[in-house]
């Protein structure tokens, strides 16, 4: 008999993922032997940031008892191509550096031994001669867009506000590092990889290897020990542990240390934003320009210069403004290149966006919650400028519950009565599901005619009911611990009638078995748009089919029966029936299109909605910044599961609030890592971190099947305008620049 | 090779003096549960118990732990701190957790304990995917219900 | 981040482990708790050929009143007013677990805080020569002491504390400090008749700064202008985290706020 249905979507299951985590029997990269006798490989890494490189002499290396092997830049040149990237670059990026490195870390040659500590050791012996050069940067891109009538909207203002805002570099730092085991047969690669997708990257790879698609089989362990976008990047590795292997003749183990997680990873592009912004005296803000240059480091490294373009759509931001222009540029330097990182591109666009309404709000004398109020976007479905469709919300509804929750009037009441505290707002859009064509604005609309035409954001999923009516799921989302395991469970439980626990979920990608696609991943906060959708998606075709089998048979027969009918009794199904009981489905963001011919492209498949409001005290002799309150009420439509909503929200915050407070990759002049350890990249620990209170409301997508938006890099994005907004509300300065230690507090109070 | 006790059996394998204790108990003896997260001893994932005080295993070498008694996550017992870590969502990707729960474990065997002092404790474990205040309030929750 | 390669010895006696100091010189590192030392060999910034593991070094684990044996651990080392005060900042509690209180004396990081309490408190450092050297002359610059290359560190003697303040200011909860401050004083009739105050972080070395408190009145305005004395006394270099002028200012936040702490 069916079970009588229940709604476990939006409720709060406990996770499936935990048990096996909480008893030490995860299964992560590193756990794993998926092939015997791997050597294990130590990488040479360049000490200087900019050196030709002569000779690599690895006589003394290849001496070491132990060493299998090494792998040099001319085998590296020999066996693989430079992996493309969105934009045409000078520099031709390899897995090694070959004549120049680039950045210091940059991998020189690879060292395979029966164990890494023979291999570091044997590192140590190759000999590289390196003549040192002096710093460079060289502008790769440029474009520039414009969007309604901009130079008309500043002639008629009546105030503008400029000013210039630096985003440092810094990384999400995910707790485990890379891995990779890399086993090349039959003219082919086979790869285990904490791989976090997007699988464009897969191609990439497989160009760079010289492989057609299929011979590159990638693998993804059932745990990844987070990521945050980092893990994107391990496609390099794959690429560069599988010509190690191919020249070798044996499968190549690698897990990567936290020295070369920090120097040589992924950081987030440091960006500069110069803005002007263009206001009415009522406060109606008329038109935006920004000029945007991008640091990618030493190389574009796909899928850069996307950072750039990830929040075209919504350059305007939660407000009604259709005057807007960007010019952007992109920058290589010598510094490690950049990546995937948690709000990628948002929390860069929000701090210049957010900041210069604050600096409105003062030079126009208009409370900063009422200017924001006065210019939010107030009617649905909104096509902004750039062309980000925001199907649903009610922003200003969000702006006054947080407002509310914060006590706003009391606190500006204790401030006008001295107290030192200060309050910071920040409005975002939260984009989500990025539309796999806006990388494509990169290039002209001229050219992107000549090509195929990118957008959308594929994802598969596969479920298959076993001949006892067992339920195996099998995604191609790659999680990192966004518990889409169980999301996944309490959508197929709803829609086939039994209980989550019912369900067997598996995370495990395999590009030569799974349903995947090139956007498949766990990126842009995309899971419960499309990865959910892709389930929904499958589980109705079961459901039909079910469904089907039941009226045929004329009695409303279990779902073991069903499953026994179609896998022992074919010939007793509905006539022209398929055997068998099992659906794959791919499911794909219907609202998106690739970029007009005027450049307007909506980025990203859904938009949710998050206003913050931070108070801060600073101690004004230490410059310590003390987070009195934080704020933030979401819009993401509706909640799949409110547990792991919580979880992703204090998870986007930490990671806004550590770039707002304490993390920043610094170089030296001479382009020396100076925060290439834990102990100088200053991760928050419990102690150090603000705690943020939270509230929902809840607008629904009406395109989506599940009505749910991404969450998971909307308080990355918005944290670090918040608090810089909260930091500068309390002293009375705008010289202030992320992240807000201490000390540089101090400093910007004594410049 | 070295000769030990974990988890409460014996056990053997081979490590040079330079072997790390957290490589040996995960290479050597299949200890995967215990991770390894930064080898500076920062992170706090590789924390395991020797002789019943919880210690960094990156900051040990194996041949430390010769003749002596090593717990690590796979030899805690199911209990009301699992429970609570997965009522509270205290852990998303779980690569820090092991270390966490034996730290946790060691603090609360000490005796009561208190906010400040899990806080305290948490200070010596990085944790990227929560922001701590699931994992302050699950090892609370265990802590009551001791 | 592997370790090079060392030979791991195991002395049973204090005397065995001098010998091995001895026969090793500059290639032979005492191995104690390990929490400094580990991270820098897995590193590969120390690559010592030989390790002399002194954990199951017989006497070397003992207390008795003021003295400390050099591998008891540091969170078993309580009951010093000034101490107590300072040990919440040592690591964390974990790296308290294995850390020893000789361990992170002999390593004399100018930024640790056992250093800084032992000079405060007027202590001395025993040896395995039977030399006692006051902790005031045992630290000499970074990381360097008046240790010699065959010779080990015994025991610690920390004097009781009068009054006791300590303050030190870190990025963050546990890490190394930016600046801080010990003090041990003795007020009497409201005024201060005895102090001795260290500085750490902020010079090269655990140092007591003359702050002419003696005579002065047990209040928080001679606090104050005792920090401003001590940030005029120290001339500590700018670093990655932070400029010469902050840490030259933090130092005076945190002597006054040790000394408040006395009041």
């Amino acid at each position: 008999m069916t079970q009588a249905r229940r709604a476990w979507v939006g409720e709060s299951v406990p996770r499936f993922e935990d048990e096996a985590l909480l008893r030490g029997r995860g299964r992560f990269m590193d756990d794993l032997a998926p092939v015997p006798n791997a050597g294990h490989a130590a990488i040479v890494r360049s000490p200087f940031a900019h050196a030709t490189i002569g000779t690599v002499d690895a006589s003394a290396a290849l001496a070491v008892p132990g060493v299998r092997g090494i792998l040099t830049g001319e085998d590296v040149l020999a066996l693989s191509r430079p992996f493309p990237a969105g934009i045409e670059s000078s520099v031709p990026y390899y897995a090694v550096a070959n004549d120049v490195a680039r950045y210091a870390g940059e991998p020189v040659a690879v060292v395979v031994a029966d164990s890494r500590y023979i291999a570091e050791d044997a590192a140590e012996l190759v000999a590289v001669e390196y003549d040192p050069l002096g710093p460079e940067e060289v502008t790769v891109h440029e474009r520039s867009f414009s969007y309604g009538a901009v130079d008309a909207a500043f002639e008629t203002a009546d105030a503008v506000v400029r000013w210039r805002y630096a985003f440092p570099r810094w990384t999400g730092a995910p707790v485990e590092c890379f891995g990779v085991v890399a086993d090349w047969r039959d003219d082919g690669l086979t790869a285990w990889a904490n791989f976090q997708g997007p699988f464009t990257l897969h191609s990439v790879a497989a160009a760079a290897l010289g492989l057609r698609g299929t011979k590159l089989r990638l693998i993804t362990p059932p745990d990844s020990g987070g990521s945050f976008g980092i893990k994107a990047s391990v496609y390099v590795y794959v690429v560069l542990m599988g010509l190690a292997s191919r020249k070798l003749g044996i499968p190549v183990r690698w897990t990567e240390d936290r020295l070369e997680h920090l120097t040589a990873s992924a950081h987030s592009t440091g960006r500069v934003t110069d803005v002007e912004a263009a206001f009415a005296s009522d406060g109606e803000l008329l038109g935006l320009r920004y000029d945007v240059t991008e640091d990618v480091g030493a190389y574009v490294r796909a899928p850069e210069p996307a950072t750039l373009y990830r929040m075209h759509g919504s350059l305007a931001g939660a407000y009604r403004v259709r005057n807007v222009a960007v010019r952007a540029r992109v920058v290589l330097t010598n510094r490690c290149p950049s990546g995937l990182n948690r709000g990628f591109g948002g929390p860069q666009l929000y701090l210049a966006l957010e900041r210069t309404i604050d600096r409105a709000a003062r030079q126009l004398a208009i409370d900063p919650a009422e200017l924001r109020r006065r210019n939010l976007v107030q009617e649905f479905p909104w096509r902004s400028p750039s062309g980000g469709l925001y199907e649903s919300g009610d922003y200003v509804a969000c702006l006054a519950a947080a407002l509310d929750l914060v006590g706003y009037d009391e606190r500006r009441r204790e401030q006008a009565a001295g107290r030192t505290i200060g309050i910071g707002i920040a409005c975002v859009v939260e984009p989500s599901v990025s539309n796999m064509g806006y990388i494509s604005l990169a290039l002209g609309p001229d050219e992107r005619a000549a090509g195929l035409p990118k957008s959308g954001n594929v994802e598969g999923c596969t479920i298959t009911i076993s001949p006892l009516g067992g339920i195996a799921v099998a995604l191609s989302t790659t999680p990192q611990g966004q518990g889409h395991r169980t999301v996944a469970a309490q959508i197929v439980a709803e829609r086939l009638g039994v209980a989550p626990d019912e369900v067997e979920v598996s995370s495990v990608l395999d590009t030569s078995t799974s349903a995947w696609s090139v956007a498949s991943g766990a990126y842009s906060s995309r899971f419960s748009g499309v990865g959910a959708g892709a389930v929904a998606a499958a589980a109705d075709k079961l459901a039909t089919k079910i469904d089907t089998i039941r009226k045929h048979v004329g009695e409303d027969i279990s779902l073991r029966r069903v499953a026994g009918m179609c896998h022992w009794s074919p010939e007793s199904l509905p006539p022209g029936m398929e055997p068998g009981l099992s659906a794959l489905a791919f499911f794909a963001a219907p609202n998106l299109e690739p970029p007009d011919p005027d450049d307007r492209v909506s980025s990203s498949g859904s938009h949710g909605f998050i206003a913050d409001v931070a108070v801060v005290e600073v101690d004004h002799e230490t410059g310590s910044v003390r987070v009195l309150d934080y704020v933030t009420v979401h819009d993401a439509g509706r909640l799949l599961n409110p547990l792991i909503v919580e979880g992703q929200v204090r998870g986007g915050f930490a990671h806004g609030a550590a770039a707002a407070l304490f993390e920043r990759i610094v170089y030296d002049e001479d382009g020396a890592l100076l925060t290439g350890t834990f102990i100088d990249y200053l991760c928050p620990t419990a102690p150090d971190l603000p705690e943020p209170r939270i509230a929902h409301r809840e607008s629904p997508q009406p395109s989506l099947p599940l009505g749910a938006k991404g969450l998971g890099e909307g308080n990355t994005m918005s944290a670090p305008a918040a608090l810089l907004n909260a930091v500068a509300d309390a002293l009375g300065i705008d010289e202030l620049e992320l992240p807000l230690t201490p000390p540089r507090v101090w400093g910007a109070l004594h410049a | 090779m070295i000769e030990l006790r974990v988890n409460g059996l014996v056990r053997r394998g081979g490590a040079e003096p330079r072997t790390l204790l957290s490589d040996f108990l995960r290479h050597e003896l299949g200890l995967t549960g215990t991770h390894v997260g930064c080898e500076h001893g920062v992170c706090g994932a590789c924390t395991v118990e020797l002789d019943g005080v919880a210690v960094r295993s990156c900051l040990l070498f194996a041949v430390q732990a010769e003749g002596r008694e090593v717990r690590t996550v796979e030899g805690l017992e199911w209990g009301p701190m699992q429970e609570a870590f997965r009522r509270h969502h205290a852990l998303q990707c779980g690569f820090c957790t092991p270390g966490i729960l034996i730290a946790a474990t060691a603090l609360l065997e000490r005796g009561p304990v208190s906010r400040e002092q899990v806080i305290e404790l948490l200070g010596g474990h990085l944790c990227r995917c929560t922001g701590y205040t699931p994992i302050v309030a699950a090892i609370l929750e265990a802590a009551g219900e001791q | 981040m592997k370790p090079p390669a060392f030979r791991y010895e195991r002395p049973e006696t204090v005397d065995e482990a001098a010998l091995l100091l001895a026969e090793h010189g500059d290639e032979a590192k005492i191995l104690a708790g390990g929490q400094s030392l580990v991270p820098i060999m897995n590193f590969r910034l120390l690559r010592p050929a030989v390790l002399v593991d002194i954990n199951h070094t017989v006497g070397l684990d003992g207390r008795s009143g003021q003295a400390i044996g050099a591998t008891v651990r540091q969170r078993d080392f309580r009951g010093n007013g000034l101490v107590d005060r300072a040990m919440p900042y040592v690591g964390h509690f974990v790296t308290r677990n294995r850390g020893t209180v000789g361990g992170s004396i002999a390593h004399a990081d100018a930024s640790a805080e056992l250093p800084l309490s032992l000079v405060t408190l007027g202590g001395t450092v025993t040896t395995s020569k039977g030399r006692h050297l006051a902790a005031e002359e045992f630290f000499v610059t970074h990381y360097t002491t008046l240790l010699q290359t065959d010779e080990l560190l015994v025991e610690t003697t920390w004097p009781a504390a009068s009054r006791a303040g300590f303050s030190e200011f870190a990025l963050r909860h546990g890490d190394f400090a930016l600046s801080m401050c010990a003090c041990s004083v003795k007020i009497e009739s409201g005024v201060f008749v005895a102090a001795r105050v260290g500085v750490g972080a902020v010079c090269d070395r655990p140092t007591l700064l003359d702050l002419q408190l003696e005579g002065a009145p047990g209040t928080v305005e001679t606090a104050r202008e005792a920090g401003a004395r001590a940030a005029s006394l120290v001339d500590p270099p700018g670093n990655l985290h932070a400029s010469a002028s902050y840490l030259k200012h933090l130092t005076s936040v945190v002597v006054s706020r040790a000394l408040e702490q006395t009041l």
